[in-house]
């Protein structure tokens, strides 16, 4: 080899490999440009932001990668694979955490670095085309961190997404093709997903590494941009400013590393188990477009913009296309002329102010919107007592407002000055709730994702449309809560609740407690039974004040017994309960000189008609049939009170519940829904 | 000088050197730019139409769709809500009768007839909710709010009012809403093709 000393030793066999590969290729040279470059001045600990972005941006690469290897970009597997990687595979929560975690440091790393060169003024002469592509780089990264938000297609992706991409459809001429391009057709669904992946895992990064390629050999090419006055001797890149840059990324994977680990600690702290699943990102519900949701709001980096389109709240499209689309460009276009403004000295001086005014300004309206959401945390509703009042007094006119305050104009400024501290109290308190809300459908989401009979092909929105302990509620407040009540009778402020309703409240409807209550005399016409309805002086109630009270023909023992055997007819059967009191209660419920005298029980003689039929009362069945139909003569008949045919409907007509909503409310009513085998008993 | 080396630095003359005429030159160049860039127009082409195939997909025509009953809509003057079904296409899943939206329903006392405002907010999107205590409507994004009849209260970041959607109550009741979306972020309410 033309290179080799005669009295240099012949290199091993490793040697000889690297020199092999050296001849052909001249990598050590690169190394060698690569490791030691001069850094004036020595190395210090203010060049370190670029290094940690560079490391950043690998780590997102890395977790980027895998979690591609895992990940499915449908409307009917994203959401479900991402429940996989978090709650089935081992250390998905870990790489998962990394990688949301990371990419929130790195809107930080981001923020630090442009302030750094900005205020250095290393943007100068011949630095300039390097600086534009370091704002396209800052671009090209909160671009995946706006495209990577939607991919998990839970509820909070969903609607924020549906925000964001709303707002590019402002952009003057082309904004609704553009948005349409953008979510992949007229509404969201799996191309939104196949695009926004392709942009996040694709598009963006390779352009973001081509960059950043030409941005790192631009910056070797001009050298560090030292910070003057120079003082100390001048060192080399490796190893002096590496070790400070290793020093900085480990810092950095270590802030990271704890943000995701903390719940972690506090839950061994207090003693409570750690479930990894917990840990890192978060999972919503999964994306719901007709299920509101209304804790939507973008992360924490992009919630100034949100709050910077209120500042142009009442001046209506235009305010919104300022704010969302002028605005930002503008300060876009002042940041790339910064290089040529930075060549005197009274630009650069601009340039550092307006860098940090943007800065302060993006925290300042970070923390208003922050308030705005939170404040109820703080403030102690009491102190709008009076407004409440003078509000619901007059029903929000302001004549009668006026009046009530005397027409005194302090007074009445005073009032609207409060009443609006009182609606940004109660606006907060319905975010706060919403954030409730939206934990326990996402806790309730995951725990049916992970039943023994796994996500059926149609996907978790399947599930959860299914599940009876998250629709019953819903579905009872909106078709039946407006008459019935349905709430613990022993809990607090429910005889409120009760005197309020119009018919019975079904809180346990079917068990032996709510039979107890029917058939106590002084029960049976009061606000939780018949006593807000049409049946207060029926005959049932009769029946109970008079003839159960009747302790010749009613022992006790017998009522128990009608009981027993009432919640067995429901499936709720005490497992104590003999099974011969059972048996003894039907009986005496099937005696035509008793219950049978009017209610059809089993194959006793009463025909259908004059009383419902109590076969199989507070049954799945039963409930179905009385929710389909009430006016079936099985039921009520003709003296069914008020309540709605919910599953009949006149042909042509659609009933007001269907089958699958009926059955979902007789569940709900029941108690029967999922629950996993751990928390079982 | 090491013997493993590119051609282009053997010293050798090379063909297009200072010798060669300009304008053959200047033909090579162009046939290269022409033939490269024709080379690429294909892939780059056929990529740019299947990008915009979204652009000629176009949602659902608007429809009457049933939603309820006159019996369902309480006739007290409070808007209620109800969910929109029909059948939905997501390219290539095609579902049968799934909600797809919501409408506010509101009857005064003794009508007949129904008012019908959609729950899609006109400024960005959300989910518009009804705030019963203080009668009206809240949007829980950006706060705007409206009164229970749909329109505007000032200072709102909606830049009109809820879009009211056309209704029929047929001859049986039934209830049917003509289920649109609107481009939202305008002023005037244009209805999305
Ligand atoms: S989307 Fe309703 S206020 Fe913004």
């Amino acid at each position: 080899m033309s290179t080799s000393h005669p009295d240099k030793p012949k290199p091993g066999l490793l040697g000889q490999l690297a020199d092999f590969f050296d001849d052909r290729t001249g990598y050590r040279a690169l190394v060698h440009e690569a490791l030691y470059e001069r850094v004036p001045g020595g190395a210090r600990w203010r060049y370190v932001w670029g290094s940690t972005l560079v490391f950043a941006f690998l780590t997102q690469v890395i977790t980027g990668l895998v979690l591609w290897s895992s990940y499915s970009a449908s409307a009917q597997t994203a959401w479900e694979s991402v429940y996989y990687i978090q709650h089935e595979m081992t250390g998905g929560w870990l790489l998962r955490g990394i990688h949301h975690v990371m990419a929130q440091a790195m809107v930080v790393l981001l923020a630090l670095h442009l302030m750094q060169v900005v205020i250095d003024g290393a943007y100068r002469a011949p630095r300039e085309v390097n600086f534009w592509l370091g704002l396209v780089l800052m671009m090209l990264v909160l671009g995946m961190a706006l495209t990577g938000y939607l991919l998990p297609w839970d509820q909070k992706g969903y609607w924020a997404t549906r925000v964001a991409t709303n707002l590019a459809g402002l952009v003057p001429l082309v904004g609704p093709s553009l948005q349409q391009l953008v979510v992949g057709g007229p509404d969201y669904g799996h191309h939104t997903l196949t695009r926004f992946f392709a942009l996040h895992a694709g598009f963006l990064p390779a352009t973001l590494v081509i960059m950043l390629v030409v941005h790192l050999s631009l910056f070797r090419k001009h050298g560090l941009h030292a910070k003057q006055p120079i003082t100390k001797p001048d060192a080399m890149f490796w190893p002096d400013q590496v070790l400070k840059d290793a020093v900085a990324m480990l810092a950095v994977m270590a802030v990271v590393l704890g943000v995701i680990l903390m719940p972690a600690l506090r839950a061994m702290l207090d003693g409570r188990p750690i479930v990894p699943g917990e840990l890192g990102a978060e999972l919503g519900a999964p994306a719901d477009p007709s299920q509101p949701y209304a804790a939507a709001r973008p992360e924490w980096y992009f919630l100034f913009l949100f709050q910077f389109l209120k500042v142009f709240e009442g001046w209506g499209a235009t305010g919104e296309f300022f704010g969302a689309i002028v605005v930002p460009g503008l300060t876009m276009a002042v940041m790339f002329l910064m290089p040529i403004l930075g060549r005197w000295n009274l630009g650069h001086r601009f340039n550092v102010a307006f860098t940090l005014a943007i800065l302060g300004g993006a925290g300042l309206l970070t923390a208003l919107a922050l308030n705005e959401d939170y404040c109820a945390r703080w403030i102690d509703p009491a102190t709008f007592a009076d407004v409440r009042e003078l509000h619901e007094k007059t029903e929000g006119d302001p004549a009668k407002i006026a009046a009530a305050l005397g027409n005194d104009p302090g007074k009445i400024a005073d009032f609207k000055k409060r009443h609006r501290k009182w609606d940004a109290y109660r606006h907060s308190q319905a975010f706060l709730d919403a954030a409730v809300q939206a934990k326990v459908d996402a806790e309730r989401s995951i725990e049916l994702a992970g039943r023994p009979e796994k996500i059926p092909p149609a996907g978790a929105l399947e599930l959860v449309r299914n599940d009876a302990l998250s629709q019953g509620p819903k579905l009872f407040a909106q078709h039946c809560a407006s008459c019935h009540a349905h709430v613990d009778p022993a809990a607090a402020g429910a005889s409120a609740l009760l005197a309020k309703a119009s018919a019975a409240n079904l809180f346990e409807f079917g068990k032996a407690a709510w039979m107890r209550g029917l058939l106590d005399p002084k029960q049976v016409a009061g606000p939780a039974y018949f006593g807000n309805t049409a049946h207060k002086e029926g005959d049932m109630v009769n029946f109970v004040t008079n003839d159960l009270t009747d302790r010749d023909t009613w022992k006790p023992a017998d009522i128990e017994a009608v009981i027993a055997a009432m919640a067995a007819e429901a499936g709720f059967a005490d497992t104590q309960a003999p099974p011969d009191l059972i048996e003894k209660g039907r009986t005496l419920i099937a005696d035509g000189e008793r219950c049978g005298g009017c209610h059809k029980f089993g194959d006793n003689d009463m025909e259908l008609g004059s009383a419902p039929d109590i076969t199989g009362w507070g049954s799945k069945e039963w409930l179905v049939g009385i929710l389909t139909d009430p006016t079936h003569e099985r039921f009520y008949g003709d003296s069914n009170d008020r309540m709605p045919s919910f599953g009949k409907a006149d042909e042509g007509a659609m009933p007001l519940l269907t089958s699958q909503q009926i059955g979902l409310i007789a569940d709900w009513l029941r108690g029967e829904w999922y629950r996993p085998a751990a928390a079982a008993h | 000088m090491n013997r493993h080396q590119g051609n282009a630095d053997r010293g050798q003359p090379v063909s297009g050197g200072p010798a060669a005429s300009g304008r053959r030159n200047f033909l090579a160049e162009f046939a290269a730019m022409v033939c490269g860039g024709l080379a690429f127009l294909a892939p780059v082409g056929a990529g740019v139409w299947m990008f915009l195939d979204p652009l000629r997909r176009r949602g659902a025509a608007a429809a009457f769709l049933p939603v309820t009953e006159l019996s369902g809509i309480p006739d007290d003057g409070v808007p209620r809500q109800f969910p929109v079904v029909a059948d939905r296409v997501d390219a290539w899943t095609g579902f049968a009768a799934e909600p797809i939206g919501a409408v506010y329903l509101c009857r005064q006392k003794g009508s007949q007839t129904v008012e019908a405002l959609s729950a899609t907010c006109p400024h960005a999107g959300c989910f518009v909710e009804i705030d019963k205590a203080e009668k009206c409507f809240r949007c829980p994004c950006h706060n705007s709010r409206f009164t229970i009849d749909g329109g505007i209260v000032a200072p709102s970041p909606s830049p009109r009012a809820m879009d009211g959607l056309e209704c029929q109550v047929g001859k049986n009741g039934a209830v049917a809403v003509k289920w649109q979306n609107f481009y939202t972020g305008i002023a005037e309410k244009v209805a999305r093709p």
